[in-house]
């Protein structure tokens, strides 16, 4: 399934911090087909680091999306009977405006003089793609991590465009630990004098900076398990130590390629925008509680944990399961066993496409 | 700790399911009326949920302990949250169903009592099936053998069973007094067949519709 990126323009946005951003291009792909009532459409919200080729092989690259595995006919998300869309959210740095975008003010890359923008924002900008679709309702809200933090703005926000959410691996607000390893990578790029308080494109990344931050988000994505079972104590090509700084061990060849690799793709300053804006977020601001929060949702819900995701632990998805239930919501909760950590997410596919077809399905059955 | 059987998962669900399959299903289709809100605590994989969902136009929810049984009942459609009912019921708001099911599991609770009460807090009724301690065949095999009792109701090793508080019929009467419980209903099992005599001495398995002694005051 090649699939083709598509962009495109809204005049303006009013943020949650009182900053209006103008224009605001968005990039998204769609798998599938919406149906003629409009019906069978889910939305796909991707994680801090992902983009809006959540599926399919993109025809530039030759990449399969970073939810392959769950999106594609006969899959979790089955492109024989659902429309998904995923689009790239405000702030980033694959399509969508983000701080790399040219402010078209000064005709220069907004960098620092982007506004700080929320998960809220992000998810008003995906309810004006939503709306020049078309959509009245969206069968279904779901990501994982971040994506499932939008999933559950939306259902909080906009509940009456909601049929079902089905947030996995996340939280309603981000905790002190989740704030500090945030903050660690934020600190790792601004330490960079590359980075050149925000202004260096055109120049020279703070390649390093980001790197670092990348490695650490790294380690929060897997467990202890994952890394023993991957990488050990093994050596990266040689018998002995080499008692210098060079890399000795597997993991820190690892962490160092992944947060090379990482350069390529990403803009520094949109980590430093998207970890904000995850940090700000909590569902309860403007409600007073969570179970306040949920009080005009109507969705219902499928909430999935893995037990051994240290970054999102299973406590912050029930959470959101025991808010729903205050509520009388129709909701339901597994914390999947997987030794994979946070990743476990993108890559224990088997036992999430179970549990999401027949909830799917059901919510099908059901809706009004 | 346990909404759901451990130790001998194979051994629990055979019973189950032929327990299920001769009449509970039945009976607990014939007290539960069509289109209400139905909680079932300890759902396993969700069958009866589906089953009352399927032919009653219920909606259904459950409460399960084991993640692999939650999966399948999500799996099938069924809501249902993973976590304890000896103390997962906390989060409901008051009277949120129509019933409240415990099926052959307020034996495995911690405090059954608190169970009960907590059942009909969030239910107006609450229908609980359990197997009778007090079956003649666990008081032969009790007496005879001088061991704790095994029988096909009570199939474990002492230090392997599910069970931690036996009850017969006759306690489970005492304690719906002892709570001020009105028992709409009760029906007695053995086997295929419905018990009318003595039911302490030769029902299997007893099923009873309660509710709280002001309902519908």
């Amino acid at each position: 399934m090649i699939v083709e990126a598509n962009t495109v323009r809204f005049d303006s946005i009013s943020l949650d911090s009182g900053a209006t951003l103008a224009p605001v291009d968005v990039a998204y792909e769609t798998y599938g087909r919406l149906n003629a009532s409009k019906t069978n459409a889910i939305l796909i919200l991707h994680a801090f680091s992902g983009d809006a080729h959540a599926a399919g092989i993109s025809p530039e690259k030759g990449k399969p999306g970073w939810w392959d595995n769950m999106i594609g006919p006969g899959k979790a998300f089955d492109t024989n009977k659902y429309f998904m869309i995923c689009s790239n959210v405000l702030g980033g740095c694959r399509g969508t405006t983000g701080p790399a975008s040219v402010n078209p003010a000064t005709g220069r890359a907004y960098a620092m003089s982007f506004p700080v923008i929320t998960i809220g924002d992000m998810v008003r900008v995906q309810r004006m793609l939503i709306d020049w679709f078309g959509i009245p309702r969206l069968l279904s809200v779901t990501g994982g991590s971040m994506g499932g933090m939008q999933a559950l703005e939306w259902a909080v926000s906009y509940p009456d465009r909601v049929v079902s959410a089905i947030p996995i691996a996340c939280t309603t607000r981000h905790s002190a630990q989740q704030i500090a390893f945030n903050e660690v990578g934020r600190q790792a790029i601004m330490a960079d004098p590359d980075w050149n308080n925000g202004d260096y494109y055109g120049g020279k990344p703070p390649a390093r900076g980001l790197a670092v931050a990348r490695m650490v988000g790294h380690i929060t994505f897997m467990s202890d398990d994952s890394m023993r079972e991957k990488f050990g104590r093994r050596l990266r090509g040689k018998e002995t130590f080499g008692f210098d700084f060079d890399v000795d061990f597997e993991v820190e060849s690892y962490l160092r390629y992944r947060g090379s690799e990482f350069v390529n793709r990403f803009d520094a300053n949109s980590y430093l925008y998207i970890t904000k804006a995850m940090d700000y977020f909590d569902l309860t601001n403007g409600h007073g509680s969570l179970a306040a929060a949920f009080e005009r949702t109507e969705a219902r819900f499928l909430a999935i944990s893995f037990s051994s995701d240290w970054l999102y632990p299973s406590y912050q998805s029930q959470e959101i399961v025991r808010a729903l239930r205050a509520r009388n919501c129709d909701v339901a909760y597994v914390e999947l066993e997987s030794n994979y950590g946070h990743d476990a997410f993108l890559v224990d596919v088997a036992e999430q496409t179970d549990l999401i077809r027949g909830f799917l399905a059901n919510t099908v059955e059901k809706a009004p | 700790m346990s909404a759901g059987p451990r130790g001998h998962p194979a051994k629990k669900q055979a019973f189950v399911r032929e327990l299920l399959g001769r009449s509970d299903y039945a009976i607990i289709g014939d007290i539960v009326e069509p289109g209400t809100k139905v909680l079932d605590l300890g759902c396993g994989e969700g069958e009866l949920l589906e089953w009352l969902a399927q032919n009653k136009g219920v909606e259904a929810r459950g409460v399960e302990i084991s993640g692999a049984k939650v999966q399948r009942a999500i799996a099938r459609g069924v809501s249902v949250y993973q976590g304890d009912i000896d103390q997962g019921l906390a989060d409901y708001p008051d009277q949120a169903f129509d019933y409240v099911i415990l099926s052959q599991t307020l034996q495995e609770t911690h405090r059954p009592r608190k169970v009960l009460g907590e059942m009909l807090r969030v239910g107006r009724r609450a229908i609980v099936a359990f197997p009778n301690f007090g079956h003649w065949r666990v008081r032969l095999s009790m007496l005879v053998s001088g061991g704790a009792p095994r029988t096909k109701l009570f199939p474990y090793e002492w230090y392997e069973s599910p069970n931690i508080h036996f009850l017969t019929v006759f306690d489970f009467e005492n304690l719906a007094a002892l709570e001020r419980l009105v028992v709409e209903r009760r029906y007695f099992l053995a086997g295929h067949r419905k018990v009318t005599l003595v039911p302490n001495l030769l029902a299997e398995v007893a099923v009873f519709l309660v509710s709280a002694a002001l309902a519908g005051h």
